[in-house]
C-alpha cells in the first residue's frame, strides 16, 4: 500500500485503495473486529485475575491447585486443534471437501478433548472444596478460564454445524467464508490460551 | 488508451483472484508447520522452566514465561491468523493495534490503581481473614 501511494505521489497523492474490494473481504474484517471485542472482554477478565489473582482468603494457592502436566496435555491438544483447523483450510483451498470434512473432525476432537480435560480440571478442583466460591483468586480464575472454555464449546458447536453445511451443500463460496471465520475465531481461541497458561498457571505456580 | 493492454491482464488477475475467494490467502503448508514448530518450542521452553525449576530466579523466570508468551502470541498472528500489514489494507492491523492500546491501558491501569488501594488497606493476617464474612 504504501509503495503504492509512493510510486502515484509524483503526479497526485492517492489515499484510498486502488485494488479490487473483495465482497468476503468486509466479512473477514468485520470478524477480525468481532475478535478484538472479544479480546477485550478477556483482557478485562485478565486484568481481574490479575487484581484479584494473589487474595487466597487463607485457602489453596496456585500451587497447591494446579497440576502442570494436566495443563501442558490441555495446551496441546488446543495448539494440535489449531494445526489440524490449518490442514482442514488447506484441503478447503484445494476443494477437497472430504478432507476438509475429515479435518475437521480431528480438530472437533482435539477440541472435545480439551473441553473434557478442562472439566475434569474444574469437577477436581470443586471436589477438592476450591470452588468459585472459596476465595477471590478462584472466582477470578474461574471466570476466566471458564469463559474460554465457554468459548471453545461455542466453537465445537460451530464446527459441528459447518461439517454438516459443508457435507450437504459442499464447499460453496458461503461455506468457505464461514470456515475462514470459524479459523479465525478457533486460531484466536488458541491466542488466548497462551495467555491463559502463562499468566495464570506458570505465573500463579511461580507464586 | 496507452494503459488499455494492462487492463485485461489486471481483470485477468482479478478474475482469478476472485476464483480462490481471498486476496489473503490461508497460508501454506509449510507457512502452518513453521507456525506449529514454533509454537510447540515456545510452549515448551515455559513449561519447563517452571515445572523443573531451572532458574532459581523468580522475577527471571517470570519475565521469560510472559517474554516467550509475547513471542509465540506473535508467531500466532503471522503464522496461523495470517496477519500483515497488507490484509484488508491495513485495517486488521489498525484494529488490532487500536486494540493492543485499550488492552495495555485496562491492564496496566486496572493493576496500578488496585495495588495503591491494596497498599493502603490494614494489613491482615490469615487468622483475620478467616473470620472474614
Amino acid at each position: 500500500m504504501a509503495h503504492d501511494i509512493q510510486t502515484q505521489a509524483g503526479e497526485k497523492p492517492v489515499f484510498y485503495l486502488t485494488e479490487d474490494h473483495h465482497p468476503e473481504s468486509s466479512t473477514n474484517l468485520g470478524f477480525w473486529l468481532y475478535l478484538m471485542s472479544d479480546c477485550l472482554i478477556f483482557a478485562v477478565l485478565f486484568a481481574t485475575h490479575g487484581v484479584l489473582g494473589r487474595n487466597y482468603a487463607a485457602g489453596p494457592s496456585p500451587a497447591d491447585l494446579f497440576d502442570l502436566p494436566l495443563v501442558a496435555i490441555n495446551t496441546a491438544m488446543l495448539l494440535f486443534s489449531s494445526i489440524t483447523y490449518g490442514f482442514a483450510m488447506l484441503q478447503m483451498e484445494r476443494n477437497a471437501k472430504a478432507e476438509t470434512l475429515f479435518w475437521l473432525a480431528i480438530t472437533g476432537l482435539f477440541g472435545l478433548a480439551f473441553l473434557g480435560l478442562e472439566l475434569y480440571e474444574f469437577a477436581h478442583l470443586i471436589n477438592e472444596g476450591a470452588g468459585p466460591t472459596r476465595s477471590a483468586f478462584l472466582s477470578s480464575f474461574f471466570t476466566l478460564v471458564g469463559t474460554h472454555g465457554l468459548h471453545v464449546t461455542f466453537g465445537i458447536i460451530w464446527l459441528v454445524t459447518l461439517m454438516v453445511q459443508v457435507s450437504k451443500r459442499g464447499l460453496i463460496p458461503e461455506n468457505r467464508r464461514r470456515l475462514m471465520c470459524l479459523s479465525m475465531f478457533w486460531h484466536f481461541l488458541d491466542v488466548i490460551w497462551i495467555g491463559v497458561f502463562s499468566f495464570v498457571y506458570l505465573m500463579g505456580v511461580l507464586g | 488508451m496507452s494503459s488499455h493492454p494492462h487492463a485485461p491482464a489486471h481483470e485477468d488477475a482479478a478474475d482469478a483472484h476472485h476464483g480462490h475467494g481471498h486476496e489473503a490467502g490461508h497460508g501454506s503448508l509449510k507457512g502452518y508447520m513453521i507456525g506449529f514448530g514454533l509454537s510447540v518450542i515456545l510452549t515448551a521452553i515455559p513449561f519447563i522452566l517452571v515445572m523443573a525449576g531451572t532458574f532459581d530466579s523468580k522475577l527471571l523466570t517470570a519475565f521469560l514465561v510472559m517474554a516467550l508468551a509475547v513471542v509465540q502470541i506473535i508467531v500466532h498472528m503471522v503464522y496461523f491468523l495470517h496477519m500483515s500489514p497488507r490484509s484488508e489494507g491495513g485495517w486488521t492491523m489498525m484494529a488490532l493495534i487500536f486494540t493492543l492500546v485499550i488492552v495495555g491501558i485496562t491492564l496496566a491501569g486496572s493493576l496500578w490503581v488496585m495495588h495503591h488501594l491494596n497498599a493502603n488497606m490494614m494489613p491482615m493476617s490469615p487468622e483475620m481473614m478467616k473470620n472474614m464474612p
